[in-house]
């Protein structure tokens, strides 16, 4: 086999990737107290004190609240900019998308703190709005490069061939372009969906008093005995993830398929 | 190159016709698009600069000229896509100034076809019916008659993505076509298929045109193919119509030597013009000696800093097989190249005294039919050239 | 459709003011306050209106601000170094290598991790890493070793460890598009001219990959220096990074100028070191025309 060495660096770089995920699970279903070799035996004790702990259900009922909010208007955001970026031409359109595309180059506890500045400033209350108004300007742009690279493989005669035809510029894109972009838009939602579920530093300094699943989990990071617990947590926080990332990979290629395109390249 | 033979098809609608039932001549039909003095900017570029012209009913028209030259932008000005600049543009005797894209008794082919991957083939076509107040059946029929009508009877339920390319072209004809649009506008519609396809497409496109009845306006770069298709052909260059003729006078009487050069290929000779006399103007050239063009041969266009020269078409003129008389006539030469096409040949002659003028020798190119069984003459032997002024242009 | 030029910058503008108008409320006004802020007076809990430069005067003459700065800018450094020569391999791998089907599958496996918790995959390394971590626990449960090592965690090396593990796939797929875009008729070119197979990577693949290595390195850099979960987490607290130390000051402490002078003393390093790089970058660009 060609490349042989190159395969097996390329392997063992993937180990690498995957060890610390793959132990997620090990240790969640270890009954031992302690995070540490030898395994003990199996349980399920940490998925059940999971299940039963309130304030864990309350993040996760927080988390998913600002996720979804997060993710319908960063990607609602997106749509107008990534349209913007692949048909008009007008000035300032590079420094218009720089701002927006900043947070990606941005520390992002730069951009958190200078918001909560601000918003502390007007006297805004810290809650769960301000963790989604925090959240919807970091994930507007994956959303953004997602719906580009959406918007800018269609044929830009399609539209044009729809207003011939008879259509009005809003139904033309009402009947063509919105269906046609419709996997990427679902696949913007879920990547904003699940970098707001999974971000820490905003909704630390953002939540106030509010817990989500990540500023839950660093709290209880500082008790061992709450570890085997988080494990758990962990898991089923990667199971979700992994679950989100293949719907939208799988929307993103039904996208692609559909254009006539061959999918090749990945989330990023 | 551009005989057509006409074939007996199945006809609707159309221009007025003769008591043989024949078409009337088009200069007598109803005019469907006029322009006028139009122009577009594009920001300080000036696209189109002062367009004139006239389209007829149930005319074939092509536009003409290399990429650049504003063809493909005065077809979306038609359309409606672009706005002009000045100038006015009617089709059907109405000002089209303030009726958008959607609502112009137009409808295009696009060069990309911009079928809509996301339906099948029989909602790409009916995708323009969607405000029709026929019924679904109705409309269903309407629908598959327009697809046997391009040749794809039965494809109404295929997924749009998975068609070939002379398919899409095909569906993208009967999604405009349903509409009866008073002009069809196709924007280089063979460009993406494969020779032998395009080849194929140009025939059925002629035919089509035919049976509908309906104007259609062409852009190509491809002057074979607007020859090939086309009743009238404007050549545009930098904005401008050049010439705006039938395909046959646009290939046979070139109105300036940058159109004949376009238009397949032309044999350039340095000219020294001798004077004017009642029937034409008399010139020497080298090689052929002193003759007269006819005047209906003489392009009034400035022939530029090249100075005067005659063009001829390399079927103009034909090399005499051994002892075979000259029809009118003749000039020795020698032949320098033989370019082998199966069907014919391509000769290089330089004629005896053609370097007379200024030194270079100006091997002229003369093509001929192969006939089976037939020895090709060799390269480097004496051959004499059969030729007649009446075929000689004069760019003066 | 398209209309006049004027009226398409109109529309062009109309389209892209929602998500505009967000990004300046939420981002550049935020960030110009920051930057006003840098320039007045910390009265207690309170802010002075009056124009001054001694935040500044502050932020350089502070011992503390230039450890952890430098320490910052070194880690990040060894991140990116580590990160992307240890990506490129990968890169080359699935671009030369892998069969053009298998591409997708082998990047959706490399960017899973990056789409997980990014805090549990953090917490991870510390179990890993910890004195009774995996490694520890699980060398002396194979008894190979008596006494737990001490040098795992709580040092640069493990938050270098844990960011280069973070940031891999930000590495991978630059260098890896950069790679997909090279003319495959160019290496049998090197290999017809006589090169052997190294000196054609060396002379051809790897100067035409450079820009997407550079890519890699801007994109890995700037967020590492700015890490603040990391440092917390895996340094223990012990070694802080200036992102703790920016938000120590300004809500720990409260001194919001000086908070704010360092972040953006922080984002001008940064931004020079950003333009640097896209100035080389821009070189490499210039040398394939």
């Amino acid at each position: 086999m060609r490349g042989g060495g190159l395969r097996a660096y390329a392997l063992l770089y993937l180990l690498f990737l995957y060890a610390p995920i793959l132990l997620l699970p090990i240790f969640a279903f270890n009954s031992g107290t302690i995070i540490a070799f030898p395994l003990q035996g199996l349980t399920t004790q940490w998925f059940e004190q999971m299940w039963a702990n309130a304030t864990l259900r309350r993040a996760l009922g927080n988390s998913l609240t600002i996720a979804f909010s997060a993710a319908v208007l960063a990607t609602c955001l997106a749509i107008f900019a990534a349209r913007a970026s692949t048909r008009y031409r007008f000035p300032g359109k590079g420094g218009a998308l720089g701002l927006i595309m900043m947070p990606l180059i941005l520390p992002e506890i730069i951009v958190g703190l200078s918001l909560l500045v601000v918003l502390l400033a007007v006297g805004v209350r810290l809650s769960i709005l301000t963790i989604i108004i925090g959240h919807t300007l970091i994930c507007m742009p994956y959303a953004v490069a997602i719906l580009t690279t959406a918007f800018s493989s269609l044929d830009r005669s399609l539209e044009e061939a729809a207003y011939d035809l008879g259509e009005t510029k809003w139904s033309a894109f009402r009947l063509v372009i919105l269906p046609l972009v419709m996997p990427g838009i679902i696949s913007a939602m879920l990547m904003s969906f699940t970098i707001s579920l999974d971000d820490f530093i905003i909704a630390f300094f953002m939540g106030g008093n509010e817990p989500t699943l990540p500023t839950y989990i660093f709290s209880q990071l500082r008790f061992p005995k709450s570890i085997p617990m988080i494990m758990a947590v962990g898991t089923v926080l990667v199971m979700m993830s992994i679950l989100l990332l293949a719907i939208a990979e799988y929307f993103r290629r039904r996208g692609a398929a559909r254009t006539g395109q061959t999918s090749s390249g990945g989330l990023l | 190159m551009n005989a057509r033979n006409p074939m007996p098809v199945a006809r609707e609608g159309g221009p007025a016709r003769d008591e043989h039932g024949r078409p009337t001549p088009i200069e007598t039909r109803r005019v469907m698009i006029e322009c006028r003095d139009v122009h577009k900017y594009y920001g300080d570029y000036h696209a189109l600069r002062g367009i004139d012209l006239t389209i007829r009913e149930a005319e074939f028209f092509s536009l003409l000229g290399p990429s650049g030259c504003g063809k493909t932008t005065l077809l979306r000005t038609i359309a409606g896509f672009e706005d002009i600049s000045s100038g006015v543009v009617l089709i059907d005797g109405k000002d089209m100034a303030n009726v958008p894209a959607n609502v112009r008794p137009t409808n295009m082919v696009f060069q990309s076809y911009a079928i809509f991957p996301h339906l099948t083939v029989a909602e790409n076509v009916a995708f323009g019916l969607r405000r029709d107040p026929r019924s679904r059946a109705e409309k269903a029929a309407a629908v598959e008659e327009a697809l046997a009508m391009v040749g794809l009877r039965g494809y109404g339920a295929r997924a749009a993505h998975a068609l070939s390319g002379g398919q899409r072209q095909r569906v993208a004809l009967a999604r405009a076509l349903i509409l009866k649009p008073k002009v069809l506008l196709l924007d280089e519609p063979l460009s993406a298929l494969d020779r032998k396809m395009r080849e194929q497409m140009q025939v059925e496109l002629i035919k089509l045109q035919r049976q509908v009845g309906i104007t259609f306006v062409l852009v190509t770069h491809d002057q074979e193919e607007a020859l090939v298709m086309s009743d009238r052909i404007a050549v545009m260059f930098e904005g401008e119509i050049a010439q705006l003729s039938f395909a046959e006078e646009l290939y046979t009487r070139p109105a300036s030597r940058r159109v004949a050069d376009f238009i397949g290929v032309m044999n350039f000779l340095p000219a020294r013009v001798l004077g004017d006399t009642a029937t034409g103007v008399r010139v020497d050239v080298p090689g052929f000696g002193e003759f007269e063009v006819p005047a209906a041969n003489v392009s009034r266009a400035d022939a530029g800093d090249k100075g005067p020269s005659v063009g001829f078409r390399p079927e103009a003129v034909t090399l005499l097989t051994r002892d075979a008389p000259a029809p009118d006539r003749e000039t020795p030469g020698v032949i320098e190249e033989i370019v082998y096409y199966g069907d014919m040949s391509y000769y290089d002659v330089r004629l005896d005294g053609s370097a007379r003028f200024d030194g270079q020798g100006h091997p002229i190119r003369i093509s001929m039919r192969n006939v089976f069984g037939r020895d090709l003459p060799d390269l480097g032997t004496r051959t004499r050239v059969s030729w007649s002024p009446g075929s000689v242009i004069l760019f003066r | 459709m398209a209309t006049a030029n004027g009226s398409e910058a109109a529309q062009g503008l109309r389209m892209i003011a929602p998500p505009l108008v967000y990004a300046i409320l939420m981002l550049a006004i935020p960030l110009l306050t920051i930057l006003t802020y840098s320039f007045l007076t910390d009265g207690y809990q309170t802010i002075i209106r009056e124009f001054t430069l001694e935040n500044y005067r502050a932020v350089w003459g502070d011992p503390i601000f230039r450890t952890l700065m430098l320490r910052s800018l070194f880690v990040a450094g060894l991140v990116t170094l580590v990160t992307v020569v240890l990506a490129f391999p990968v890169a080359y791998f699935l671009s030369f290598v892998v069969a053009p089907r298998h591409k997708a599958v082998w990047i959706f496996l490399i960017t899973i991790p990056f789409w997980t918790s990014y805090l549990i995959r953090v917490f991870l390394w510390k179990v890993i890493l910890g004195y009774n971590g995996v490694i520890n626990s699980g060398l002396k449960s194979l008894g190979i070793i008596e006494q737990p090592l001490s040098f795992l965690l709580y040092n640069t090396g493990s938050i270098v460890v844990t960011l280069a593990h973070a940031y891999a796939p930000f590495a991978i797929l630059p260098i890896y598009v950069a790679l997909e875009k090279i003319d495959r008729s160019l290496l049998e070119a090197g290999r017809d001219l006589g090169e052997s197979r190294l000196m054609t990577f060396w002379r051809v693949t790897l100067p035409l990959a450079m820009p997407g290595v550079l890519a890699a390195v801007l994109i890995v850099f700037i967020p590492t220096i700015g890490d603040y979960v990391t440092p917390t987490l895996i340094g223990g607290g012990k070694i802080p990074m200036v992102a703790n130390l920016i938000q120590a000051q300004m809500l720990d402490i409260d001194n919001k100028p000086l908070g704010s002078a360092i972040a953006v003393t922080a984002m001008a390093i940064v931004g020079v070191l950003a333009l640097v790089f896209l100035f080389l970058n821009r070189r490499f660009l210039k040398v394939r025309q």
